[in-house]
């Protein structure tokens, strides 16, 4: 992974994010939450890539840093091989237009105060991504891409139901003709029955936009559907990188093993009928486990993984996985 | 005594704190809208007194006469019918200056506290969306002006720029923003978290306009109730400077003069201090009252208890 | 807590700094000492021989930090225009009688805020709290001096029963106090109120009624104690106020206090008194509240220091 390959629409390399925790008088620094430490990805054009991980475990601050909400600490983004650190504003514009970002709450992301034309619509008059007086005409044909009625332009986000609401936001999201999309959580807040509509929604706009996806998730049953390719992460770490297939039939970190024995009722085979329990609960992000983060909680731990620092390891095409277990 | 009535027993009270029932809420609301209406009405009465005050007030306010001076209100003894409210020191009618002082206090306290929200929201819209070095600036300067005894500032900035119209609600402006500020930080602080500002961000939207058309709707109900209160502190406030004599001159009729001048006659004609500090009282509660029920309106959460 | 604290003072001193700063600015460079010190007849000569002997002749900023460098040493104000005497002097000669009034005040205001108060929030919803709550409305709109001149109508002239101005013996002392007092008490009681809610509303109360402790014991143990410290924070913020309110109250009872002292001198121009007494409320006002914030926090971990 160490160059840019063309078809790589995102590389993310050694990633840090540090927040800082501030105390005593002059506000020195005295620690940081490290929240994402060192993690490497990629996500190829036309893909959906799945990031999973328990809450807490940096997922969503991945997702910001990449939309650049957060300035990072170290490593780098490349957005179509071009650092995004280091944009000026014009090009950060033209950046942003290009990733677009989905938001895990449908109630929060939409401000209340704007009809839902405006809501939509905004972005394409102040970008002037429309012909002049046809903007609401854009606007219609998105709300149509998504499943709404242009009747639904005149009102409020309080008259919409919480997956109308998400149905709002894609909509807002796929105004600026991005090729890549940012999906926090998509349907965490919404009910089961929901969930599913709106994850075939995303699939079929991939289609039709020929969108690139990264699905953050904190349960491995939302991404397996939509997903390429899967990203575990545990900690601010990267604990598994696999195909959808991979992962999901032959897992190889006791983590991932474990979110899979999370998932209840499935038929699959080859899946472990037994629920593995994790004991304890996460560590804290601002003294993390010394070598391997992960264990303190493993079922599988032996007495190495408490100094050694575990490195990615291929173990088959497009598989790799952080554990000692597969090291020599 | 049966141990189960006396465990219940202490329990019957404590229903009384929960939650009113519905009805009892329903008298409430309707009790605070009528309170609001109210206010309403009263800040009405003066517009319309403001507007229009040669056409309702019966007599000239500035027109002297000394053989009628001093008369008290048309209800008592001496009274005369054609002075409502009797006449004052110069022999001028009272109702009237009391009509027309409504001028005043209405431009005093709406221009003032114009100028407190343009001063105020702005600062706390920076301070709180900029965060670090910006809004330790904006927070020194909100605790200075709460440290300054606000009455000295502004009796000492009046004595210095001299008093006038103009240097009243320039006074009043610029010592009575940091509430705004205040309550704009907070508030900003909060929604800059929110999704949709964060949304606004990936939108590529500039920060003008993410302040502007995303955060700023936000905020004016807050405004709006907090600035209708103010109002009602300006009014008190510029009826203050001029009680101190540092506020509107004479003879332009302002309630807070009117009262310093009839200070001087409480010991006889005491309706010479009782009216015009009446009216300032009751221009205050209607709009407090309309205030309080803006607030319950535009926000139940805002609510004080 | 003690990076806090330290914090917190630090700022206090900062922000009384930037008030001398402010009022230096306001009030000596607006006005010209050689006018109001000099006879009438005084040629310019004169005039700037002057200026040169009393510094004025020098940058303001370097005018500025003589000022502030006799205030910190010697607490030096300079000398009254009126009088020739130190100012700091005269405006401590007025400190007791504010304080005096300012306390008798407070005691007034809180010795019916905490009753009403908590009254109201324990039968919440009743005409009492109705009632309680329109008092503290109306109670927002009237104009202190206003109240000052009413209560001096009623009592003072139509009555008889108590002297209207002055500070002669204790019953001179009634009006102002009450008048000041019933000016603060609508925000005091509304602060009880919200408090005593607070209290009541968590769940250590609710355990404590659920378990069938008489209700009279859990209002005094539990509840009390809790709904008093929002009044020890409110009666340091309130310094602000109460100053505030004092200058108006002295004002109008012509009781020999510093507020008195202020609206005299600002008339008179005599700027270093003023200046005397502006520092000396934002030291009262600042320290104040920082000792209302710390005593918060000792008092109520929970709350949060930032």
């Amino acid at each position: 992974m160490s160059r840019s390959l063309p078809d790589h629409i995102l590389e993310v390399r050694d990633l840090k994010k540090y927040f800082p925790i501030k105390a005593g008088v002059m506000k020195k620094t005295t620690g940081h939450v490290k929240a994402v430490d060192d993690i490497s990805f990629f996500l190829r054009a036309g893909e959906t890539l799945g990031l999973v991980g328990e809450s807490g475990c940096g997922k969503s601050t991945v997702g910001r840093c990449l939309m650049k909400l957060y300035d990072i600490t170290g490593g780098s983004i490349l957005f179509r091989g071009r650092d995004i650190t280091a944009f000026n504003r014009r090009e950060l514009i033209d950046f942003r237009k290009k990733i677009q970002m989905i938001f895990q709450d449908p109630y929060a992301s939409l401000n209340p105060r704007m009809r839902i034309r405006n809501i939509i619509g905004e972005a394409i008059r102040v970008h002037g991504l429309a012909e002049r007086g046809e903007w609401q005409d854009r606007v219609a044909a998105l709300l149509h891409d998504v499943g709404l009625r242009t009747s639904h332009m005149a009102r409020y986000p309080h008259e919409f139901s919480g997956g109308q609401r998400q149905r709002i936001g894609i909509a807002r999201a796929l105004a600026m003709n991005p090729t890549l999309i940012v999906a926090d959580e998509p349907v965490s807040a919404l009910d089961v029955s929901i969930q599913a509509q709106i994850i075939n929604l995303l699939d079929r706009l991939k289609e039709k936009f020929d969108l690139s996806y990264l699905v953050i998730a904190h349960d491995l049953a939302v991404v397996e559907h939509i997903s390429d390719r899967v990203v575990v992460m545990y900690l601010g770490h990267i604990m598994e990188t696999a195909t959808d297939r991979d992962l999901y039939t032959r897992p190889a970190h006791p983590y991932t093993r474990a979110l899979l024995s999370a998932i209840p009722g499935t038929g699959k085979k080859n899946r472990q009928n037994r629920r593995i329990i994790l004991k304890g609960d996460v560590p804290s992000p601002i003294n993390p486990p010394s070598g391997c983060v992960f264990h303190t909680r493993c079922p599988d731990m032996f007495p190495a993984c408490r100094q050694e620092k575990p490195p990615m390891v291929k173990i088959s095409e497009n598989h790799w996985v952080s554990c000692l277990k597969y090291t020599g | 005594m049966n141990p189960m009535i006396s465990d219940t027993m202490p329990m019957q009270p404590a229903e009384q704190h929960g939650r009113p029932s519905t009805l009892f809420r329903i008298c409430r609301k309707m009790w605070h809208l009528k309170m609001g209406v109210m206010g309403g009405i009263i800040l009405a009465v003066m517009l319309v007194f403001a507007v229009a005050a040669p056409l309702i007030a019966p007599h000239d306010p500035y027109e002297q006469n000394i053989i009628q001076r001093l008369l008290p209100p048309s209800f008592m003894e001496n009274g005369s019918d054609r002075h409502l409210l009797g006449t004052d020191g110069v022999g001028r009618d009272t109702l009237s200056r009391i009509i027309y002082g409504t001028r005043v206090s209405l431009i005093v306290g709406l221009s003032a506290v114009c100028i407190q929200v343009g001063i105020g929201v702005i600062l706390g819209l920076m301070a709180g969306y900029f965060g670090g070095r910006t809004d330790s600036v904006i927070s020194f300067m909100v605790n200075v002006m709460m440290g300054f005894p606000f009455i000295l500032f502004a009796i000492s900035l009046v004595a210095v720029i001299g008093p006038s119209l103009q240097n009243i609600i320039f006074a009043l402006g610029v010592t009575g923003w940091p509430v705004f500020t205040r309550v704009t930080r907070v508030e900003t602080i909060k929604l800059k978290e929110s999704e949709f500002v964060l949304c606004a961000i990936t939108l590529a939207f500039s920060t003008k306009r993410i302040l502007l058309v995303h955060i700023l709707p936000n905020l004016l109900p807050a405004i709006l109730v907090l600035g209708t209160v103010e109002v009602a502190r300006a009014i008190i406030r510029e009826s203050l400077l001029s009680f101190l004599g540092l506020g509107i001159q004479p003879p332009t009729p302002s309630w807070g003069m009117m009262l310093a001048e009839g200070r001087d006659y409480m010991l006889g004609e005491w309706w010479l201090a009782a009216f015009p500090g009446f009216a300032i009282f009751l221009s205050a509660l209607g709009i407090n009252l309309l205030g309080d029920a803006l607030r319950d309106l535009v926000d139940p959460h805002m609510r004080k208890d | 807590m003690k990076a806090y604290i330290i914090r917190r003072l630090v700022q206090a001193v900062a922000v009384c700094l930037a008030i001398s700063m402010i009022s230096f600015f306001l009030l000596f460079l607006n006005s010209d000492p050689a006018l109001l010190l000099l006879p009438p007849e005084a040629g310019l000569e004169d005039i700037e021989i002057f200026k040169k002997s009393m510094g004025l002749d020098r940058p303001v900023i370097v005018q500025y930090l003589v000022f502030l460098k006799k205030i910190i040493l010697h607490g030096d104000f300079g000398n009254s225009f009126v009088s020739k005497t130190p100012a700091l002097a005269l405006m401590l000669e007025r400190v007791p009688a504010t304080l005096s009034l300012s306390l008798m005040a407070v005691v007034l205001a809180n010795a019916l805020a905490i009753p009403m108060g908590i009254i109201s929030a324990v039968k919440r919803y009743t005409i009492f709290d109705n009632l309680v709550t329109f008092l503290a409305i109306v109670g927002q709109a009237m104009p202190l001096y206003w109240l000052g001149i009413m209560l001096i109508i009623i009592f003072g002239v139509f009555l008889g029963w108590l002297p209207i101005s002055g500070s002669d013996t204790i019953w001179h002392m009634i009006l102002p106090a009450v008048t000041l007092g019933a000016w603060l008490l609508p925000v005091n009681m509304r602060l009880v109120r919200s408090g005593m809610l607070d209290v009541l509303n968590q769940d250590y109360i609710r355990t404590a009624r659920a378990k069938g402790l008489l209700e009279r014991k859990v209002m005094v143990k539990h509840a009390f104690k809790n709904a008093v410290i929002p009044l020890v924070t409110v009666t340091g913020m309130q310094l602000s106020l109460l100053l505030g309110g004092a200058v108006v109250t002295e004002t109008v009872f012509a009781w020999p206090g510093l507020g008195r002292l202020a609206v005299e001198s600002i008339r008179m121009g005599d700027y270093p008194v003023v200046q005397a007494i502006v520092v000396f409320f934002a030291l009262c006002v600042v320290f104040g509240n920082l000792l209302a914030d710390i005593l918060t926090a000792l008092i109520d971990p929970r709350i949060r220091l930032e």
